[in-house]
């Protein structure tokens, strides 16, 4: 892993969301660091995946505010937001390919939509097998979603997380439905993908093993705010039964 | 008593945010029709795909018609010694209302409810968030290309429909009454007037919209899970239909003013 640095690239501050009376986060707050990989672990239904929804723009907080490379997420213009939205990758917990379009055009699409960033590309090919090759996958172009594993799915998602060479990446459990080799495997590639891009992440999970090999930092997220944060190391050993559920 | 009352205002209140949450959707359309980017490459794919998937259905169904509705009518015309008629009330009937109508009902089956059912699925395995996070507007992309593509698609799949419920309609007459096809397209031509082929294909339009429109909502607002993509489906084809109903007998009533028929 590459050594963060103390510059953050994401802050959230008194982040608020709730759906009817269920109240999701309840004053979150967040600093996520250049060149950072940090794990977000908390119970299922505890509002993790709510929280980067709202980093991301997908989700709309009741309150706090969300800073992302220095931008008010929830103060952007669309226009503004979608440019912004190429810096930002998203891994999602069910990989979300097309599946009425082949793997090259799975990751075509967001190439063809940013021509701002890379202007109009006649020839995608090099730049859809540069991000294949990367996650291990370069023979898999002409396939169709249906003809992939889960494991492979997740790898060509995030191929095409990739393909924009994003500067932060949000992974939303990456590894949940994975056997434990294919999990590994998937670990190890974005650990390589954080040192190839130069990378910060944040990962949502509850995968302590996952953790365990990727994590610079971590924070738990237990009704609805940050309860405690730290290394992976501090917070295996600490004595609270709340942090100690989750390392058992 | 007071449970039964309960149970009806909560109905109607349902029914009522149901209507107001697809006129904001409809309203929502006509906000972002014509805003750029223009997808056209989608609107052309979903076009071929909407009309190449409901062409084959289309026709027989049409060729069916026409030959049944032929073969039901012919005992009373020849009654009363009117089955030189025949074609005329074909025409007129096919043309007007029943290849419409029809068309129409079969489409919202096959294409509403496919329309609802891929939408469901693309919202519940967050392929529509993944778009949207590809810097996309899903909603230019997935609806309006799909709504526009059944508006424009539906009215040529009537023409074909229609033309063919005829085609089907002679064959009887051919067969039964010895009939040629020039005699029988004749008869066909002469009777029918703007006023029955404008209405009608003006309110096919009405159609097509109607079938993307209830299609996309309902797939578009999908609840979670694999059973929500199923209702969404269901629902499609159940509002679609009714949806059709209204419009049927909107345009008939306006048609009535207009041409005075």
């Amino acid at each position: 892993m590459t050594t963060p640095t103390k510059k953050a690239i994401i802050t959230i501050k008194d982040l608020h969301k709730q759906f009817g009376s269920n109240v999701v986060l309840n004053g979150f707050d967040l600093e996520l660091f250049e060149g950072e990989n940090l794990v977000v672990m908390g119970k299922s239904g505890s509002g993790k995946s709510v929280m980067i929804k709202c980093v991301i723009g997908l989700e709309q907080p009741n309150s706090g505010s969300i800073l992302v490379m220095n931008q008010k997420i929830n103060k952007l213009e669309q226009e503004a937001l979608d440019e912004l939205r190429t810096e930002i990758g998203f891994l999602f917990q069910g990989s979300a390919l097309y599946d009425s379009m082949s793997v090259r055009e799975n990751l075509e699409f967001p190439l063809r939509r940013h021509t701002k960033k890379f202007g109009v590309i006649e020839d995608t090919t090099p730049l859809v097998m540069e991000a294949l090759e990367s996650v291990g996958l370069a023979h898999a172009i002409d396939l169709m979603p249906n003809e992939l594993s889960g494991g492979m799915k997740r790898r060509i998602a995030l191929a095409r997380t990739l393909i924009l060479k994003p500067k932060i990446i949000l992974y939303d459990e990456p590894t949940t439905g994975l056997d434990p080799i294919t999990s590994k495997e998937i670990v190890l590639l974005m650990n390589s993908i954080q040192k190839q891009y130069n990378t910060s992440s944040i990962i949502i999970t509850h995968d302590v093993d996952c953790a365990k090999v990727i994590a610079n930092r971590m924070i738990l997220l237990i009704d609805g705010v940050n309860y405690i944060e730290g290394t992976f190391d501090e917070l295996a050993s600490s004595t609270d039964p709340k942090v100690q559920a989750f390392f058992k | 008593m007071k449970k039964y009352f309960d149970n009806l205002t909560e109905a109607l209140q349902n029914f009522l945010i149901e209507v107001g949450e697809l006129s904001y959707f409809a309203g929502r359309f006509f906000k972002e029709f014509w805003k750029p980017p223009y997808e056209f490459k989608e609107l052309l794919r979903q076009c071929f795909y909407i009309g190449n998937r409901s062409l084959l259905l289309v026709s027989v169904t049409g060729f069916i018609i026409g030959l049944v509705f032929t073969l039901q009518s012919r005992p009373t015309l020849q009654e009363f010694g009117a089955v030189s008629w025949m074609a005329s009330m074909v025409s007129v009937s096919i043309i007007r209302e029943i290849g419409p109508i029809i068309t129409a009902l079969i489409c919202a089956g096959r294409i509403g409810s496919g329309i609802g059912a891929e939408l469901g699925s693309m919202k519940v395995t967050e392929q529509i968030d993944a778009m949207e996070v590809s810097g996309t507007n899903p909603f230019k992309y997935l609806v309006i290309t799909r709504i526009l593509a059944t508006t424009l698609m539906l009215p040529l799949l009537v023409i074909v429909g229609d033309f063919i419920a005829i085609y089907g309609s002679f064959l009887v007459e051919n067969i039964k009454g010895n009939v040629s096809f020039t005699l029988y397209f004749n008869q066909v031509f002469n009777i029918l007037e703007y006023s029955d082929i404008v209405p009608a294909t003006i309110k096919t339009f009405f159609f097509g919209f109607a079938i993307g429109l209830v299609g996309c909502y309902k797939g578009y607002n999908c609840k979670k899970g694999t059973a929500g993509v199923g209702k969404a489906a269901n629902a499609a084809v159940v509002y679609t239909s009714m949806l059709l109903f209204i419009i049927d007998f909107v345009a008939v009533f306006v048609t009535n003013i207009f041409y005075d028929l």
